[in-house]
């Protein structure tokens, strides 16, 4: 193997000693409650604050952002781990709990969130001025990240579940920000039907496991692993499977991979903050919460296998699709896809560490990537490469960030992916020797090749964005400077993101992310090895010269040189291997047709009937009333009262005759009548 | 002394006053006849007074109100009718009708 003087620690790496945190490990349940009460600010008073609210969502981010990397720091000097919980309900021996974990993982993600997310809203107050929802987009934003803090915070799978669905939420709202078009509602349509199907398995999962533990808690669930309950043993291999299936709809795994591609709907921050720090990561950082219930022979380890060939599958072939894309924002999701499928990997092949390093490193270049996407489709109003080119002069700081971003992700040395992608290479090679069998080795070939693979469609976009005749109608412009700065920023930590850990020589990451209370059981390298490292830079290299060589010179037939077709291969990435057209053709339609006919008819002949029959009840019970009770009825007495009176005042009124002397007999005639009614009746 | 001359004398004015009343057309006519009908009033009050021997005279007393307020009536009335005939020409009630419906 190639594998060959690789020196690897025992099985079980602990830090020296773990604390519990103080004040600041106390109080991390603000983290995610900042950005939600702050979410709820923005919908009240945003629209009347001088930035319309945009103030009120960096804010939260800046301080999820400091309170992140402050714990990071921390976490750095003396291993934390701390857990926190308040009960809110309780359902028969179950309890529903709040809790905040503050552990090396998630800590690691505070600080990935915050520090992408406060770039990333830098940059989207430039990119969404003038914006005619400009308020509410930084509303559902501020959701979004504080979602994923919900989610990363959870010391219970019932919490995580409510993170889960919320990042789903706010991902629906944001993918569909621009919803005049339909289109965009159909994506964000998409994204999440999609994400609720692999949801199911999520929640079968943790009914499973819950139920079986006794308690939805992270700790105990890893306690009862690490005490090797025998019931959970049983249970554990279905267990794995359906958390696994929940984790592929997030990190948009094969073949759950449709939605992510189609989520570049939204605008371009979205894109960025969704493929770097929230959502997508939210499934890998799932298999590293519960990876010792994956990592140990007696519970998932077969899942292990499903999920190093999901990814596998996913690392190439996604990365193979962001070739033959025109849409500079698409090749870019495709590589996110193909980049979550190194991260499942590397947690198949039982590589803790080396999975999220990944996610760590990609957060940081794939955001920048994103944010340079959208500094150069806001330089030229399109998506489209076939309208870019040339853009290396008029947009220079987007040029070299790009560039910078674009050699991180290909792996080159010595930029942060080059680091990361090393150690998942390392990984799979050990795992290919101890245990992982002829999977483990074939799938290293596999992610060799998909690190070509990387090269070349990043080599592509480059040439086809920055270089050649600009190709477009607009005129490109650099962008303003709140959209530089966080570029800018990103690039920096995309270039020196990677030595956090270099094997061998500074272990810090891994150390950061082993402060967890129970062992992990999982392998990382101790030393670089070198074979594997000069063969995977060779690979990038070569990559990028195969992409030099096919889309570098001649700028003119650039386009031309961009639709070499490949018989049979060509026609086959172009369809995204038919998956979109077989869900359409097997799932979609006959499902849609059938629901929106039986909806349809339930419609006009039953809730329609229901209420034209009230309807009617209501019209006939009203003519009864008002024809006779109110008409013959109250109407016929207040009419004769007033008939009644205006008839006696008729005739009573012609006595008055105005003539004295008529009222002086009456009075004479009445005294006379008196007198002798007197004389009568005495 | 027969008080009863003094009352039919006395009815014999009211009767007068009564017809003056009903049948005069001419507004000051019917004045004089009201005033005829309170003489004979008083002519009742004091005559009984008379009789009874009444020691705090109180039918005098009365009449000599009677004679006040007539006198007092007879001032508005004719002030009335002065006016009605200045406005109108003429003081025949026949014509004044002004209070009809």
């Amino acid at each position: 193997m190639i594998a060959g003087f690789i020196a690897y620690a025992g099985e079980i790496h602990e830090p020296a000693h773990l604390v519990d945190g103080g004040v600041l490990a106390q109080y991390a349940w603000l983290i995610p409650l900042v950005p939600l009460v702050l979410m709820f600010a923005i919908v009240f008073f945003g629209k009347r604050l001088p930035y319309k609210g945009w103030e009120l969502a960096e804010a939260s981010m800046l301080f999820v952002a400091i309170y992140g990397v402050a714990l990071l720091v921390m976490n750095a000097n003396e291993g934390i781990t701390h857990e926190g919980s308040i009960e809110i309900a309780r359902i028969g021996s179950y309890t529903i709990e709040w809790g905040w974990v503050v552990d090396g993982l998630s800590i690691m993600m505070y600080a990935v969130v915050g520090v992408v997310g406060l770039a990333v809203f830098t940059y989207a107050k430039g990119y969404m001025e003038g914006d005619s929802r400009y308020t509410w987009f930084f509303a559902a934003f501020t959701l979004f990240a504080g979602a994923m803090l919900v989610l990363v915070s959870s010391a219970n799978m019932i919490q995580l579940l409510v993170g889960w669905e919320l990042v789903g939420l706010a991902s629906y709202l944001l993918i569909g920000h621009y919803w005049e078009d339909h289109s965009n509602n159909a994506a964000a349509i998409k994204a999440f039907l999609t994400n609720k199907i692999a949801d199911v398995g999520l929640v079968i999962g943790v009914i499973i496991v819950g139920v079986t533990v006794g308690s939805f808690r992270f700790g105990d669930i890893l306690s009862a692993v690490s005490a090797g309950d025998s019931a959970l043993a049983q249970v554990a291999f279905w267990a794995g499977l359906a958390l696994f299936i929940g984790a592929m709809g997030k990190s948009a795994q094969f073949p759950f991979h449709v939605w992510l591609p189609d989520a570049m709907a939204g605008p371009t921050p979205v894109s960025s903050l969704m493929h770097a720090a929230t959502m997508v990561t939210a499934g890998v950082y799932l298999l590293g919460r519960m990876f010792p219930f994956y990592q140990s022979d007696l519970f998932a380890a077969d899942v292990k296998t499903w999920i190093i060939i999901i990814g596998s599958i996913t690392l190439f072939a996604m990365g193979l699709l962001a070739l033959v894309q025109d849409d500079l924002k698409r090749v870019l999701a495709y590589s996110t896809v193909s980049q979550l499928g190194y991260m499942t990997v590397a947690m198949g092949a039982g590589a803790y560490t080396a999975g999220l390093f990944h996610l760590f490193t990609h957060a940081f270049f794939k955001g920048l990537l994103f944010l340079c996407a959208g500094s150069v489709i806001h330089a030229v109003h399109s998506n489209n490469m076939s309208d870019m080119g040339g853009l290396r002069k008029p947009m220079p700081w987007t040029y070299r960030t790009f560039l910078a971003g674009s050699l991180a992700l290909a792996g080159i040395f010595p930029l942060a992916g080059f680091w990361s992608k090393d150690e998942i290479l390392a990984s799979i090679s050990y795992d290919a020797g101890h245990g992982g069998g002829a999977i483990a080795s074939v799938v290293l070939w596999i992610a060799i090749a998909g690190a070509f693979v990387t090269a070349f469609y990043m080599a592509r976009a480059v040439y086809l964005t920055f270089f050649g005749e600009y190709q477009g109608q607009a005129h490109p412009h650099e962008s303003p400077r709140v959209m530089t700065y966080p570029m800018i920023g990103l690039a920096g930590l995309s270039i020196v993101g990677g030595f956090v850990n270099v094997p061998g020589l500074f272990t810090g990451f891994t150390e950061w992310l082993a402060a967890r209370p129970l062992p992990m059981g999982d392998h990382h390298a101790e030393s670089i090895d070198f074979a594997l490292a000069a063969t995977g830079l060779l690979v990038a290299l070569a990559g990028i010269a195969a992409g030099t060589r096919v889309w570098r010179r001649d700028a003119a037939t650039q386009r031309e040189r961009d639709r070499f077709r490949v018989p049979l291969l060509y026609p086959l990435l172009e369809h995204r291997y038919f998956v979109d057209d077989l869900y359409r053709v097997a799932l979609t339609d006959p499902i849609k047709g059938p629901v929106a006919r039986f909806i349809d008819w339930t419609n006009t002949y039953v809730i329609d009937a229901v209420v034209n029959a009230f309807g009617a009840v209501a019209k006939g019970l009203a003519r009864v009333v008002y024809g006779g009770f109110d008409q013959r009825g109250i109407d016929f007495v207040v009419n004769a009262v007033a008939g009644g009176t205006n008839e006696a005042g008729e005739m009573l009124r012609r006595t008055t005759t105005g003539r004295v002397q008529q009222y002086a007999g009456a009075l004479f005639g009445g005294a006379v009548l008196l007198v002798v009614g007197l004389l009568i009746f005495t | 002394m027969l008080v009863s001359q003094f009352l039919v004398l006395a009815a014999l004015l009211f009767s007068i006053g009564v017809y003056g009343v009903l049948v005069r057309r001419n507004a000051v006519l019917v004045l004089l006849s009201i005033e005829l009908m309170l003489t004979a009033v008083s002519i009742n009050l004091v005559a009984f007074g008379a009789y009874l021997q009444d020691t705090l005279l109180s039918g005098q007393v009365f009449a000599l109100f009677v004679i006040t307020i007539a006198a007092a009536e007879v001032g508005i009335g004719l002030a009335i009718v002065v006016m009605i005939f200045r406005n109108r020409s003429s003081a025949n009630l026949d014509e004044l009708d002004l209070m009809r419906w």
